[in-house]
């Protein structure tokens, strides 16, 4: 089994849920497929959503929600 | 006056602004930052700079505590809060006054009272200003709302008491959608404003939007004529014009009293702005909202009538009478204002902050560049996209737009995408030379006459 890194393609906020006072779009450990949201980046006051781009069995995120990240920082990592 | 030193409570350009105004009435200037902004202009610019806390607006621009205890621990006499951020908050203001110092805008009441929509219309009511059709305040019921909108017809607005920026509205084409949309805006506002209130205002199709720029310092009240601001993109403006070129002389003047009046009624201390909706067919113009702050879009008034709104505000603010009198105040010539933004107008506006690897900037007489740009800044991605304001001002507006082009020819700006090709685009454009543009006219030019530009350009590249 392999990891792979899911990268942010904007700088930005990165948050974890879809509104403040909702569940996360991914638990650690849930599976992802390639386009299931994971994620947005809020850059210059838009928000933009982030897709897991590939399929893994379990995500592990590597950034907190609203914390700020960097173009081509790894957001998450998934099990293929 | 009483004013030795001033905190500016805000970012961008509209910091470097303020620190340019302060600076030329002899205030030195405590520039506050976010860890993201240490390097920015700004801060270079300012006397002295306070990190007040992470890049997060919500932990560092908009969090009262913070600011206020960087003023104390400054010891400055003052607070300037520039625009958006907290420049509305009438707790911010209580709360810089409560510290014994002096808040660069009205008093907080004045901003709560003006702030609250319904209250803002019943003033304006009081002050003999026409409001757009709806109800007289909150609406209690569904019935209510039906009743109104049998009365002003399709389409209607409905709208959150407590809403602003174009946030917390919804439109009703007819009575099925009013029944739909009227509960869920309800529960809308109660969760986004913590105040569920509705009202409703009949829809101004092909309205423009004009505004007047008016000055109080609690006694005496003028007005600095007004602006045009339909050219808008999702309820934000994109360029500006002063004066309003095709209002008739009679309507100016019934509006920019109107405006003076509505000042008077409520002692307004400091710049502002009254906002209208101007219905060309009908030649009736109705009052929207009042902003209590300087706006992006002041520099064309300045450039018309030759007074500068900053230093003025300032002025009154430290308990100085206005220095200028209603019949001093001349309007001359015309002013355009584009907003330059970190933002691809060919890619959807999608937002880009990045590092300017080189600027160059037009100069010449009637040119002015607002700005928070050096070349080597990294502009951050936490705050908005507005990075720059090209202002220009010519005798007559075609001159004006003619000289426009050429600034804008002449503003180079590498290492990010920004607005400028939107900006040469509409310069050029026929409906723009014309005037015959309204609030929702760039909603279609760009997805029409601006997108068939883009393309051809893509295809010669």
């Amino acid at each position: 089994m392999s990891k792979l890194e899911i990268r942010s393609p904007l700088p930005g906020t990165f948050y974890r849920t879809p509104a403040p006072d909702a569940a996360p779009f991914k638990a650690d450990g849930d599976a992802v497929a390639s386009a299931d949201t994971i994620g947005m980046i809020e850059v210059m006051k838009t928000f933009q959503e982030i897709p897991a781009g590939i399929d893994g069995t379990a995500i592990r995120f590597l950034v907190d929600n609203e914390e700020p990240v960097m173009a081509g920082q790894v957001i998450a990592e998934v099990d293929a | 006056m009483t004013i030795r030193s001033l905190l500016v409570a805000n970012r961008g350009e509209i910091a470097v602004r303020i620190i340019k105004a302060a600076k030329a009435l002899g205030i030195r200037t405590v520039q506050v930052h976010s860890a993201a902004d240490a390097d920015m202009l700004a801060v270079k610019l300012a006397d002295e700079a306070v990190n007040i806390g992470p890049p997060s607006a919500a932990k560092s621009y908009l969090n009262i505590n913070a600011v206020v205890s960087a003023a104390k621990a400054t010891g400055v006499d003052a607070v300037h809060p520039g625009y958006g951020f907290l420049s509305e908050n009438a707790d911010f203001a209580d709360a810089v006054e409560a510290a014994g110092l002096i808040f660069i805008g009205p008093k907080g009441d004045a901003i709560r009272l003006l702030g609250d929509k319904v209250a803002a219309r019943a003033v304006a009511a009081r002050a003999g200003v026409p409001t757009v059709p709806g109800s007289a305040g909150r609406i209690a019921s569904l019935d209510e709302a039906r009743a109104i909108a049998d009365k002003t017809g399709f389409p209607i607005m409905i709208k959150a008491a407590a809403g602003g920026g174009g946030r917390g509205i919804r439109i009703a084409d007819n009575m099925a959608d009013l029944e739909r949309h009227f509960p869920q805006a309800s529960a809308e506002a109660a969760a986004a404003f913590g105040d569920g209130g509705l009202y409703l205002e009949k829809v101004i199709t092909k309205a423009r939007h004009v505004e007047v720029q008016i000055l109080g310092d609690g006694e005496n009240f003028v007005h600095c004529f007004e602006r045009e601001c339909s050219l808008q993109r999702r309820r934000q403006k994109v360029w500006e014009e002063a004066p309003s070129f095709l209002l008739p002389a009679d309507v100016r003047e019934k509006l920019c009293a109107s405006a003076v009046a509505l000042a008077r009624e409520v002692g307004y201390r400091g710049a502002g702005t009254v906002e209208y909706l101007y219905d060309e067919i009908a030649r009736e113009f109705y009052f929207i909202e009042v902003n209590t702050r300087i706006q992006v879009e002041h520099p064309v008034t300045e450039m018309i009538t030759g007074i500068d709104l900053v230093q003025e505000m300032i002025k009154v603010c430290g308990g100085a009478k206005l220095s200028i009198a209603q019949k001093d105040i001349v309007a001359r010539g015309h002013a355009i204002e584009c907003r330059i933004n970190a933002e691809d107008p060919s890619r959807n506006f999608m937002p880009a902050p990045g590092r300017i690897e080189t600027l160059k900037v037009p100069e010449g007489e009637a040119i002015r560049f607002d700005t928070m740009l050096y070349e080597g800044y990294s502009i951050p991605p936490f705050y908005d996209s507005l990075v720059g304001k090209l202002i220009v001002w010519a005798e007559s507006r075609d001159a004006c737009l003619e000289r426009l082009k050429s600034a804008l020819e002449g503003l180079t700006i590498t290492g990010i995408p920004t607005t400028v090709p939107l900006h040469l685009a509409l310069a050029s454009d026929e409906s723009v030379r014309r005037g015959a543009f309204h609030t929702r006219f760039l909603e279609t030019w760009l997805e029409t006459e601006f997108a068939g530009l883009s393309g051809k350009t893509a295809e010669v590249a």
